[in-house]
């Protein structure tokens, strides 16, 4: 019994996760890329126009899963961290630190195309409402979290200030959620929710599957990530010796 | 299918800059995220290797 329960923990040392890591990661890729080329076709030939928004709605598909897999990322990134802290595990702060970056750029990528899709449909690239104001704040934790990464040589401390960091700012995870309840905001509510839906079943499907090639991609680029992190981290021990022969 | 013509569907309704400059720049974003990654993979095997390599022939 006791045997099974520990073969659970076995890939949460990194030599072990480095390799299981370099066996997930080209299937994830290959889901995403295959995934990308569905969620394309129906977004740009299967989907019909939008009756108000003419074909500039299009910009949808990319900007829900971009805002999506932004909050997620973050998420997800928190609690890696928060289970580092709680546990003081090493393999938790690599994986925090392999999904900062691809977090920051689908945080970056919402704001841009957000504000592409703002300037025709509401005649400016950007207003200071709360959802467009607090997915800058998620930006700037992105950032603020890779700049004291790097601040800290040692990479354990850098683990454990960057822990509280991501734990502090996963409030403003559902502030950005519900700002469009909480708020008179310029930005449209929802427009999936689990009762109903505001969309024809074409665009939604093509919404779904674009976000979920994010998601793909999204793990494949944090296990390629993380991979080098760990090389990085562990270069001292026997093993990476003999991996990197 | 929803379009008529090539240029009708590189028009996008006369929203072209937009449309195509979102998806454009997510393209962008994601290949060269996929450069960096495979650039930081190769530098740190170039550089574990060599110090290596000084390791053994400084024993």
């Amino acid at each position: 019994m006791n045997t099974q329960t520990i073969h659970w923990f076995k890939f949460a040392s990194p030599q072990n996760f480095y390799y299981l890591a370099g066996r997930m990661w080209p299937w994830f890729a290959a889901l995403a890329a295959v995934l990308a080329t569905v969620g394309l076709w129906i977004s740009f030939f299967v989907a019909p126009v939008d009756a108000q928004q003419g074909q500039a709605y299009r910009i949808i598909f990319v900007h829900v899963p971009a805002s999506q897999m932004a909050m997620f990322i973050y998420l997800v990134m928190a609690a890696w961290a928060g289970f580092g802290l709680a546990f003081n595990t090493r393999l938790s702060g690599m994986m925090a630190s392999a999904l900062a970056p691809t977090g920051a750029l689908f945080a970056f990528l919402s704001l841009v195309t957000g504000a592409v899709w703002g300037k025709p449909m509401w005649g400016t690239w950007w207003v200071w409402d709360a959802r467009l104001t607090s997915t800058l704040i998620l930006l700037f934790l992105y950032l603020g979290f890779l700049a004291l990464q790097s601040s800290i040589d040692d990479p354990r401390r850098a683990d454990k200030a960057c822990a509280v960091l991501a734990l502090v700012g996963s409030v403003n995870v559902p502030i950005i959620y519900f700002s469009v309840k909480w708020w008179n905001t310029l930005h449209q509510g929802a427009s999936v929710s689990m009762t109903k839906s505001a969309m024809a079943s074409t665009m939604l499907a093509g919404m779904l599957i674009m976000v979920v090639a994010c998601w793909m991609y999204a793990i494949a680029v944090a296990l390629v990530r993380v991979r080098s992190i760990i090389l990085d981290r562990e270069r001292h021990t026997e093993w990476v010796k003999h991996a990197v022969e | 299918m929803q379009w008529n013509s090539v240029s009708e569907f590189l028009a996008m309704g006369g929203y072209a800059f937009y449309v195509w400059g979102s998806f454009g720049l997510t393209a962008a974003v994601v290949v060269g995220e996929v450069l960096l990654l495979r650039a930081q993979r190769k530098n740190i095997l170039r550089e574990l290797r060599s110090e290596l390599l000084s390791e053994r022939n400084s024993s």
